[in-house]
């Protein structure tokens, strides 16, 4: 029965690099030289699944390697290998290799023989080195041996009988048996007496079963290695050719369960019930218990999670659409619902069941919503990694402080999150925090810290990334902003102005040019890639005691929280994250500026005037700024008064995308469906400031009526594109 | 075998390779067009769309199509005729566009649809040459039925390369 494997490739892959990371995690989190037991029980799963995997697979070299690893984590966790943190190291450089491994197979790319060869290699050397680690327990290697009726037997006689569902788990006994004849002579009987006639035969269920006979001089462990994998699933029974299986149990059974010298045994806790199923006779009976006994070996591992499906994007994201399509259902109901003319009775149930309609299809996009949020702890989870690597290349002692991590957020976000994140920690790494002579002599702690919080503010979720460190050098930055052009030599920009040019394209401080950061890449583009989620990111840093990155983000890229305004005929909507005030403007508040601009006094500001109908070409009901509605509104940390006729209500709305079906707008981040089935345009109102600024102002006095103002307005566009 | 195919494909109008290709015509401005009718999602009547500001007259706007938003093309206004009063006729031919891996769903208003034809490769003829008076991109072929004329456009390259460019290349 030949299977397409291809088709499992994917969760394979999926599986690994999750192990990976677990790897990681726990290598950070083990005190050197005091490990903890179930810490390296995790590690060494995940590698030996990584192993298991990789060999049913067929990539060799993947397996090979892991077993390697392997091997040196058993060493630990039996106890005859301390924890070094040359072992640590170690440990994590091979993670970093196999996780290129992977990678490389995934894409089906060479694997780099050359840093596999060298990992593989000092992993090796660590292996033979037996003064690398003091042996705890000697007992252990010696006793073990002594004990078992183990070594210098002419071979095992195993007694394996599948149960039906064997071939179902994905094991296939002839790679099994292939793998016994490797360790010596092997002889096997076969024992068909369960097959039923060929008419009634399930092609999918094993009805065989095989009593082998393996002449070797491999110990029991090993043999037991190459059954490890039909644990539960079989009835297996393992004894030695030259001692009867009574003599053995005997003496097993003085020994005592949990002290047994089991040697070697895959996982210590499965150690024990193992034994009975070496050379007990009547083993039958003993089956159910056994597989119960046996299965809690590979559960543990995922301890901590509340039960997970691994689904799709896909699918989720057609949920998500379809509660989208329900929630403007449920709002145009509502809408006829209220304007609906019928007897009062009728009314009020009608509106008592829309009232209840609209509570479900909310929650229900709530909850929709949730399957796709992640704690943030996904994206968090690779600093302290990066951090211990980052520091100690720059010969910093640096603490790294995590908190928030339950905070949740959406996937997308979530992934496009992560490179920003780390070139700031980075920064802060290598900028921020000083060398520890340099902080010592400041009078602060040697070890710098570096703080991770995160947390939800009304429908945002805020990132903050502070260090103790330095500060931002205001006078650096303003004298390479003189240098660079972007301030005057007289110009005394406020300070916020200042910490902000370091989000400027072509900024960096620093001395000298890193390997961590410094290429003056970077924080324009970190500063880009968070507008593009709808977010933001501030500054403020204090001379001496250190800065704080703030990054503020929407929770979710599929809805948003809107105000409806009107101009003209037309309906957009302005996300209310934008919108500082709305208000009626004063006539005697407004000024021209070279009879190129308006101005608004805003209290103590000077706002700029944008007029949507300008900037879109449209035709308003209003053209005098007092007939209308400014809407102050924020972007890109400007203000501006948007002005427009009219408010209308707010609402939530689903975002849809304009450049599924056209292409990005100017001006416009996407649209939206509303109640009454028509399609509604989102401002963007960064983008819009930036338009508006190219179009400049075409009119020359703000109260002058502006006949040509609306498909002229469009021709002059058309013709400027 | 190979009767029974050819039985079949014929009755359920299918045409195997491009020997035999339908196209769905329509009228505009006395003219008729053909489309590939496999590139035609559905045929509906003129509906008010939401204008997209800043983008040439041509692009009427979008509309809802079943929860996707999609743009409206006026062809008239594309290949530069008279604009027409939208009347009960009028209606919007929603095809799918295909450009480097991307599918994309527009609209494209025409005057009226006309019918639909089986058109045999061999009686294709090419576009002349027109010079830069008219632009041959979007035509794909003009064929000859019933005695009239029925250009076939090439929705591919229609669609795909002015409009949407953007702005931004533009300015």
């Amino acid at each position: 029965m030949t299977v397409d494997m291809s088709q499992f490739y994917q969760t394979f892959f999926e599986e690994s690099f999750e192990g990976l990371d677990t790897m990681e995690s726990s290598l950070l989190n083990l005190d050197v030289g005091a490990a903890d037991e179930e810490t390296i029980n995790t590690i060494f799963r995940a590698a030996h699944s990584i192993k298991g995997g990789a060999g049913t697979f067929g990539f060799k070299a993947v397996s090979d390697f892991t077993h390697v690893m392997e091997t040196l984590l058993d060493e630990i966790r039996d106890g005859k290998r301390l924890v070094t943190q040359e072992t640590v190291d170690l440990l994590l450089q091979s993670v970093d290799c196999l996780r290129d491994m992977l990678t490389a197979v995934q894409n089906e790319d060479e694997i780099d023989q050359a840093t596999v060869a060298a990992v593989q290699g000092n992993l090796e050397k660590l292996l033979n080195d037996a003064s690398a680690g003091t042996p705890v327990e000697q007992r252990d290697d010696t006793g073990d041996e002594a004990a078992t009726p183990e070594p210098a037997g002419e071979g095992w006689r195993i007694h394996f009988a599948p149960y039906e569902d064997l071939i179902k788990t994905g094991n296939d006994p002839v790679r099994m048996f292939r793998e016994l004849a490797e360790l010596g002579e092997l002889e096997a009987r076969l024992d068909d007496s369960q097959l039923p006639a060929f008419g009634e035969m399930d092609p999918e269920v094993c009805y065989l079963r095989w009593d082998l006979v393996l002449k070797t001089d491999a110990p029991l462990s090993v043999v037991e290695e190459v059954f490890e994998w039909v644990d539960g699933v079989c009835e297996l029974r393992i004894e030695p050719l030259s001692s009867t299986g009574a003599e053995a149990a005997t003496q097993e059974a003085d020994a005592g369960s949990p002290a047994a010298p089991v040697p070697e045994a895959p996982v210590t806790n499965a150690s024990a019930p193992a034994v009975p199923q070496r050379q007990a006779e009547p083993v039958v009976a003993e089956n159910p218990t056994e597989a119960k006994a046996v299965t809690p070996k590979k559960k543990p591992a995922s301890g901590g999670e509340h039960g997970s499906i691994r689904v799709s994007i896909d699918k989720v994201d057609a949920l998500i659409n379809l509660v989208g399509e329900l929630v403007i259902t449920q709002s145009m109901l509502g809408q006829i619902g209220d304007e609906l003319d019928m007897d009062l009775d009728k009314l009020e149930k009608l509106r008592d069941g829309l009232g209840q309609l609209e509570r479900n299809t909310r929650e229900l996009q709530e909850s929709v919503m949730r399957i796709r949020m992640l704690p943030i702890s996904f994206a968090f989870q690779r600093f302290p990694r990066m951090v211990r690597d980052t520091a100690k290349k720059l010969n910093k002692e640096i603490e790294l402080k995590l908190s928030g991590e339950q905070t949740e957020l959406d996937k997308t976000v979530m992934e496009k999150i992560g490179d920003p994140l780390v070139h700031l920690v980075r920064n802060s790494i290598d900028h921020g925090v000083e060398p520890p002579e340099v902080r010592e002599q400041a009078g602060k702690p040697r070890v710098g810290t570096v703080h991770l919080n995160a947390y939800h503010q009304g429908g945002n979720i805020v990132i903050e990334i502070s260090d103790d460190g330095a500060g931002l050098n205001r006078d650096k930055i303003l004298q390479k902003a003189r240098e660079k052009g972007l301030v005057g030599e007289d110009e005394v920009p406020s300070d916020e102005r200042i910490y902000d040019m370091i989000f400027d394209p072509g900024f960096s401080t620093a001395d000298t040019i890193s390997d961590v950061s410094g290429r003056g890449v970077g924080m324009d583009v970190v500063k880009r890639n968070i507008r593009e989620l709808g977010g933001s990111i501030e500054v403020s840093t204090e001379a001496g005691k250190g800065s704080t990155f703030t990054i503020r983000l929407p929770l979710t890229l599929a809805i948003l929280d809107g105000q409806l305004i009107r101009v003209g005929d037309d309906t957009f909507i302005v996300p209310l994250v934008s919108i500082i005030e709305s208000l009626q403007a004063d006539p005697a508040q407004i000024n021209g500026l070279a009879g190129q601009a308006e101005l608004y006094k805003l209290r103590e500001d000077y706002i700029p005037i944008v007029r949507l109908y300008e900037v879109f070409g449209l035709k308003p009901k209003a053209t005098r700024l007092e007939d209308g509605l400014l809407v102050v509104v924020e972007g890109d940390g400007q203000k501006v008064g948007l002005f427009v006729d009219d408010l209308l209500g707010q609402q939530q709305v689903v975002i849809k995308s304009l450049e599924t079906n056209f292409r990005k707008v100017d001006g416009v981040s996407g649209a939206t469906i509303l109640g009454d089935g028509t399609v509604a345009l989102i401002l963007d109102i960064s983008s819009l400031i930036q338009v508006s600024k190219r179009i400049g102002r075409k009119h020359r006095l703000p109260d002058e009526p502006t006949p040509e103002a609306g498909p002229d307005g469009d021709a002059a566009t058309e013709q400027a594109a | 075998m190979n009767t029974a195919e050819n039985i079949m494909s014929h009755e359920l109008g299918l045409s195997s390779g491009n020997e035999n290709d339908q196209f769905l015509t329509f009228i505009m401005a006395g003219e008729e067009y053909g489309v590939d009718i496999l590139r035609v999602q559905e045929i509906r009547g003129w509906d008010n769309v939401t204008p997209i500001p800043n983008t040439p007259e041509y692009i009427k706007g979008v509309i809802n199509l079943r929860g996707s938003i999609v743009p409206i093309i006026d062809l008239r206004e594309r290949f530069g005729l008279a604009r027409n009063e939208y009347g009960p006729t009028t209606v919007v031919i929603v095809v799918k566009v295909i450009d480097e891996e991307r599918e994309r769903v527009m609209g494209i208003v025409v005057d009226a649809v006309s019918d639909v034809y089986n058109v045999a490769e061999d009686d294709m003829k090419p576009p002349p040459d027109f010079g830069s008076v008219v632009s041959v991109d979007f035509v794909k072929g003009l064929t000859t039925v019933d005695e009239k004329m029925v250009i076939i456009l090439d929705i591919d390259h229609m669609m795909t390369k002015d409009d949407l460019a953007g702005i931004a290349q533009n300015q």
